[in-house]
């Protein structure tokens, strides 16, 4: 090609370079865009783990039962002193 | 997830600026070369890409060092993402190098040892997140992967000064008259304005990149300590 006279057509060629370089470049954009999205989606159901876990071990009965555990529903409301009067 | 700082979404737009106007000079404001044609405008990506990947490289190696000292998981963060951002950025470079050349030297590949050198880096540091992929142990993981890293990082200079200290057909732009050279050509003002914002739109494209790929190994290292906590 060193030889020839007139400038040869190779656009092709750059059409497909640069066609292949933006390709490249948004496939690793969308790779970090959905990693990261599952990840968050990971970090949620462990949140999620987390907050039902303690909800499951209060429902348990315990050892020693009282009569206010016995009856679950009241166990569960602070002692205020509202209630204290009542 | 943390919410984006708005230092990193101005770096977003930024980024889609450069990209955008580095495009316009590569492909309108530079002047076709006499002899290449409109391939050679693929140069200016190519050397774009090819220097903040070797340049992410070496910052690997370096916060090796650093986690090889400190012991924080902090640098291997920060190794693992500028290692990642630069396989892709020198994927690209090989790509277009490929396609630069099957007009020009008339074949897509040939064994030359700037060709072969590039190869093997790219190998290295796939290598590199395949060794990573084996290992569970956070801590073990960090420092292997340190090591293999610092060691991978010599095949960046080494690709960079191949085409001055070997005789080779690849092409050196700038400061280079090597005689065996198939490609090579004087870069016009214009030419050498397209190619100086290239390396700069790269160098911001790679800082933004690289900031999101350091957001994601936060959110992995969060992921895999909840996981441990699950386990225990």
């Amino acid at each position: 090609m060193f030889f020839q006279e007139a400038t040869p057509d190779t656009s092709g060629y750059m059409i497909a370079g640069y066609a292949i370089a933006f390709i490249l470049m948004a496939l690793y954009v969308l790779s970090i865009y959905l990693r990261g999205r599952n990840l968050n989606q990971d970090i949620e159901i462990f949140n999620e783990l987390e907050k039902s876990v303690p909800a499951v071990e209060t429902a348990k009965p315990k050892k020693s039962p009282t009569k206010s555990s016995a009856t679950g529903s009241k166990s569960a409301k602070p002692v205020t002193k509202k209630l204290r009067k009542k | 997830m943390q919410p984006k700082p708005l230092t990193l979404k101005s770096l977003d737009i930024a980024s889609i600026i450069v990209l955008g106007i580095a495009t316009y000079l590569a492909l309108v404001y530079a002047p076709t070369e006499l002899v290449m044609g409109n391939v050679q405008r693929v140069f200016y990506f190519h050397i774009g890409t090819a220097w903040t990947a070797l340049l992410g490289f070496i910052l690997g190696a370096v916060f090796s060092v650093v986690y090889l000292i400190t012991k924080d998981l902090k640098w291997d963060r920060l190794q693992v993402a500028a290692i990642e951002v630069s396989l892709v950025f020198f994927l690209i470079t090989i790509v277009l190098g490929s396609i630069w050349a099957r007009p020009v030297w008339n074949t897509w590949w040939t064994w030359d040892p700037r060709l072969t050198t590039a190869a093997i880096t790219e190998l290295i540091y796939i290598a590199y997140f395949m060794l990573r992929q084996g290992i569970d142990d956070p801590e073990k993981r960090a420092r292997f992967g340190a090591v293999y890293a610092l060691i991978g990082g010599l095949s960046a200079p080494i690709t960079f000064f191949a085409i001055r200290l070997f005789r080779t057909i690849h092409p050196v732009v700038i400061g280079g008259t090597n005689a065996a050279a198939q490609g090579s050509f004087n870069m016009t003002p214009h030419m050498l304005t397209a190619f100086f914002f290239a390396l700069f739109a790269f160098t911001v494209i790679f800082i933004d990149l690289f900031w999101h790929r350091i957001r994601l190994g936060v959110l992995q290292e969060k992921v895999e300590q909840l996981k441990l906590q699950v386990n225990m």
